[in-house]
């Protein structure tokens, strides 16, 4: 037994030794942890992210796919946060169903987001859109919606289509969620069938399964999320330069811009859920040079002809962004102040009796 | 037309034939191994397909989610631990017919009912796939919600002798369903603060404790091979296709009803074969045999499951949304592979739907076909004596379990379902009751909840909902009437004859222990929001006056005296306890190691040479699983040793 622990103390010697030797930065082998279960948004964009990724990174290291799922990705992320080496070989990649727990103070977070530096954050858009027979023809006549009650099929109050949720209050909807939709997909199937009135889907989505529709007469959007430019401001969503925006929405309804606390709360989320929909990080605690390296490698991937064709089929037609060009904004994004968490909580209360 | 056979043409390519080949045989391979399933396989095979022609790479994957329910029968009959959720049915009565010797022919006609019942299922799933949409459409959440309460009516013509027990296992079963997440408010019920069961306890740790544990257990008690009757396995082969042949309208029913459930999206694979093992039983003139090895109870779900996997392509294909687990993954190797499901699936990309189809049939066919010639050998490991396997069937129980959640929660929950299970076995209470109300818990409670949202009251006068009223209705009633005719012909009733022997002293102390559940978490559920606490406080009703009523029936017939197998059995669970402990801490593949070779060795009498190759056999087995599959295992205090040697070889 003894021999057999020395022998592998040596080997495990041996093995430090090979990797501290090696020229590149990045180690050999990356771990990328998926918090979610194989086959779901987040691990098909990690999977079409990872060969890329490599392709990049000087040495091509092997970038290793690992899913953890459970609690809607909290569980996989406070593994990470408790287990990853900061020697920039484990990575993971999270999604708006991570950060907004955070934001939220969900007491089954333990991960800190602030000790992790983002290298790379895929944005998403999305729609929101309704029944032909509500009375609507087209986005012009958004007002149309404010006296009627519109069913919505949703996850749950806390998911993805929470910063839907505060904007079609803002806009003063008599919006009637029904909880309990098992994904975004269950929710637009509960609209095809009649259930639901009003719905809401992520761009790819969109795209696929709701643009035939529109073609078909069996929805109308009504506005997008839209997306934000380099000076802050949100604009029309480039893939739907049709659909309005919710802002603009808001001002066909109420005659001026959006403001206001539920306004900014409203933001939170949205850049949180939808500008910073899917972020991979790495611990800060990694040396800076492999951070660094992790960086150049995306700027050089984005920049790519063929990643930006094959990007825009599978993930969306937006542009990823640099993980050191974002760190800001997206620790702003999901750093809610003592107010804002006030007005959320009871905000959560009073309109689905959902305690945080 | 043309384009169905320009398909066929295509698969039948040497480069799809070979890839599809490729799929089927790691079908089987993460199909026979417990705990993993197509989403294992997935996992194996999605770094490969990005980037592959559209075709090949779907017939890959087809390859591989069409066999998995085919492979795993092979441990649900030949260990009774259901190698996926979709075979736990299988289990019911194949593991009784391989304890009497019988493994070759449970196993040979569950493969052939397979291959016809995944064939049937491919060519509804032609057919039904250009009309689907408007069907698929027709079930809302009313409609769903009725087909939840189908599933649940099954436990009447389960519970056997008392329709209590029955009533208050399924109600355990419904209430253990509830923990985790409300659907409608997203409250948290019954999580007492432990993160694990905020995401409610696994299906696969449920099927196991229930099942998988409680044979072992009671098996290792007696010590004996698992067939501990006489050797038919020459025969049994030819036998299970005769058994198959002779059932052949079984058959066809199971495999029509698998596919139809597959192709709604809502309620999957692992109801369908619990709905087609009762409707083979009420069907069957002689129901005495069912549990204890009846060949129809194997013929019945094996061909509904490969049928509903079939089905389950349906709503993938046309909605992008999953019918099933393996469907779910199957959708995201589509996305990998550049095609997005949709309308467009049945207009502009018929080849490709066809392909799958096509796919589908062959790889059914295919693994089913190579099954049956593994057979004979495989089933020769239930003439091993039980003590000998006992370690390797437990590192495998293990292992299937922290696949689930990977942490110690997993092998901590079951242990707890085990404790059920083992006092629901030894006090012949119906542990499939148990297994169908949490399956069908969620979805129950969530289909009630939103039907009553979306349609306000009217929903129970929707057409569908009338229709599977009227089934419900029937399935309740006709089966009893139809029985007293018989008996009332015959003079005599079998039903009534057969009541299992219950043993009283047991009965109370499970009872009294369900109760006390019952108190307990009623207490915690009382004050949150109605649309919270509902369906709990009904499934605690259920429990709760079930239990009284066991009582009261306990004590209307007292004076019957304990076995010794259920405290002999607690004292096993309290050993799986610590040693579940010992693989989470000590390290999963030290102490697979350590207790398989000291296990042979001293409880099996199995000789140095014997324990010691079994121990180095699993311990590789395990590696080559970690290495190929990118498995984890719980390292503990000295598998990082372990590893760095292997790593080095």
């Amino acid at each position: 037994m003894k021999k057999l622990k020395h022998f592998a103390l040596s080997a495990i010697a041996a093995l430090t030794v090979t990797t501290a030797v090696a020229d590149n930065v990045v180690p050999d082998t990356v771990d990328f942890t998926i918090p979610f279960g194989v086959g779901g948004g987040t691990d098909v964009w990690g999977r079409f992210m990872a060969p890329n990724l490599t392709a990049h990174i000087d040495g091509n290291p092997t970038i290793v796919i690992k899913n953890q799922p459970g609690g809607g990705s909290i569980t996989g992320t406070n593994l990470f946060y408790k287990r990853a080496k900061d020697d920039g070989s484990n990575i993971i990649g999270t999604s708006a169903s991570t950060l907004f727990p955070y934001m939220l103070g969900d007491k089954r977070v333990r991960f800190k987001l602030d000790e992790w530096t983002p290298i790379l954050a895929s944005p998403t858009g999305g729609v929101v859109y309704v029944q032909p027979d509500l009375g609507i023809e087209s986005s012009a006549e958004v007002s149309e919606l404010l006296d009627q009650e519109l069913k919505f099929a949703s996850q749950g109050p806390t998911q993805l289509e929470l910063p839907i949720l505060i904007a079609l209050d803002l806009l003063g909807a008599d919006v009637k969620p029904v909880f309990g939709m098992k994904s975004r997909g269950a929710g637009r199937l509960a609209f095809e069938r009649g259930e639901a009135t009003i719905d809401f889907q992520t761009s790819s989505a969109y795209m696929s399964s709701v643009q035939s529709l529109v073609d078909a007469g069996k929805a109308i959007p009504m506005f997008s999320v839209g997306v934000m430019n380099g000076a802050g401001n949100i604009v029309r969503d480039p893939a739907f330069p049709d659909v309005p925006t919710f802002e603009e929405a808001y001002e066909t309804v109420h005659g001026k811009k959006p403001s206001g606390m539920q306004y900014d709360v409203y933001r939170k989320f949205l850049a949180a859920g939808f500008a910073f929909q899917k972020v991979i990080f790495v611990p800060s605690d990694a040396p800076s040079d492999v951070i660094a390296s992790y960086n150049d490698a995306v700027r050089k991937m984005i920049a790519d002809g063929n990643f930006q064709k094959e990007a825009a089929v599978q993930i969306g037609p937006y542009q990823n962004a640099v993980g050191l060009d974002i760190a800001q904004y997206l620790s702003d994004a999901v750093n809610i102040s003592p107010e804002m968490y006030t007005w959320i909580k009871d905000w959560l209360k009073s309109e689905f009796n959902y305690k945080l | 037309m043309s384009v169905l056979l320009s398909a066929l043409d295509q698969v039948m390519s040497v480069m799809h034939l070979s890839y599809l080949m490729l799929g089927v045989v790691i079908g089987l391979v993460v199909g026979i191994i417990p705990g993993l399933g197509g989403i294992a396989g997935m996992s194996l095979l999605l770094p490969f397909i990005y980037g592959m022609d559209a075709s090949v790479g779907l017939g890959m994957l087809m390859g591989l989610v069409a066999v998995v329910p085919t492979g795993d029968t092979f441990t649900s009959v030949l260990m009774g631990i259901p190698g996926s959720s979709s075979s736990q049915a299988t289990v019911m009565d194949g593991f009784p017919l391989a304890k009497k010797g019988q493994a070759a022919r449970a196993l040979s006609a569950a493969f052939l009912s397979s291959m016809i019942g995944g064939v049937v299922g491919a060519i509804i799933l032609s057919l039904f796939i250009l009309v689907a949409r408007p069907v698929v459409l027709a079930f809302s959440s009313a409609e769903l919600f009725m087909l939840t309460l189908l599933g649940l009516s099954v436990v009447a013509s389960l519970s056997g002798g008392s329709v209590f027990k029955g009533l208050a296992a399924c109600g355990m079963g419904l209430l253990v369903g509830t923990i985790g997440g409300a659907p409608a408010t997203g409250d948290f019920r019954f999580t007492f603060d432990v993160d694990y069961l905020y995401d409610g306890i696994p299906l696969i740790i449920v099927g196991l404790g229930i099942f998988a544990l409680p044979e072992i257990i009671s098996l290792l008690i007696r010590n004996k091979a698992i067939a501990s009757e006489g050797n038919q396995l020459g025969h049994g082969l030819g036998q299970g296709l005769k058994d198959v042949l002779k059932n052949l309208p079984l058959v066809g029913r199971s495999s029509v009803f698998g596919s139809l459930v597959g192709a709604i999206p809502g309620l999957g694979g692992s109801v369908v074969d619990w709905m087609t093992y009762s409707f083979a039983m009420g069907a069957s003139k002689d129901k005495s045999q069912f549990g204890k090895g009846e060949i129809k109870g194997v013929i019945a779900p094996e061909s509904a499951n490969n049928a509903c996997s079939c089905g389950s392509m349906v709503p993938t294909i046309l909605f992008g949304v999953p019918g099933s687990g393996a469907a779910a993954v199957f959708l995201g190797g589509m996305l990998l592979l550049g095609i997005q499901p949709g309308v467009t699936m049945v207009t502009t990309h018929l080849d490709l739907t066809y392909t799958i189809i096509w796919s589908l049939a062959l790889a059914n066919i295919l693994g089913a076909a190579l099954c049956i010639f593994l057979t004979r050998p495989i089933s020769l490991l239930t003439y091993i004596k039980f003590s000998v396997l006992a370690p390797v069937i437990l590192t495998l129980i293990l292992f299937a379990a922290y696949q689930a959640t990977r942490s110690l929660g997993d092998f901590v929950a079951l242990g707890g379902i085990a404790l059920i299970g083992v006092m629901m076995k030894s006090a012949n209470w119906p542990r499939p009751a148990f297994l169908i109300g949490f399956v069908l818990s969620a979805g129950a409670e969530n289909y009630f909840f939103q039907s009553i949202q979306f349609y306000g009251d009217s929903w129970f006068t929707r057409p569908g909902v009338l229709i599977i009223a009227a089934l419900i209705a029937c399935g309740l009633l006709v089966p009893p009437l139809f029985r007293k005719w018989v008996a009332k012909k015959r003079q005599l009733d079998r039903g009534l004859d057969e009541a299992p022997s219950t043993n009283f002293s047991a009965d109370i102390w499970i009872a009294g222990f369900f109760l006390v559940v019952a108190i307990v978490f009623g207490y915690k559920v009382f004050d949150e929001q109605l649309l919270t606490k509902a369906f709990p406080l009904i499934a605690i009703t259920i429990l709760g006056v079930s239990s009284v009523m066991v009582i009261a029936q306990h004590i209307k017939n007292r004076g019957l005296v304990e076995t010794s197998e259920i405290r002999q059995g607690i004292i096993y669970i309290l050993g799986f306890f610590i040693m579940s402990f010992l693989y989470f801490e000590v390290g999963f593949l030290v102490t697979t190691f350590l207790f398989t070779l000291l296990f042979i060795y001293f409880f099996a009498k199995g000789g140095i040479f014997k324990s010691s190759a079994i121990a180095f056999g699993l311990l590789v087995f395990l590696l080559v699983m970690g290495r190929v599959m990118s498995v984890d295992y719980p390292e503990g205090l000295l598998d990082g040793y372990v590893l760095t040697i292997a790593n080095m070889i």
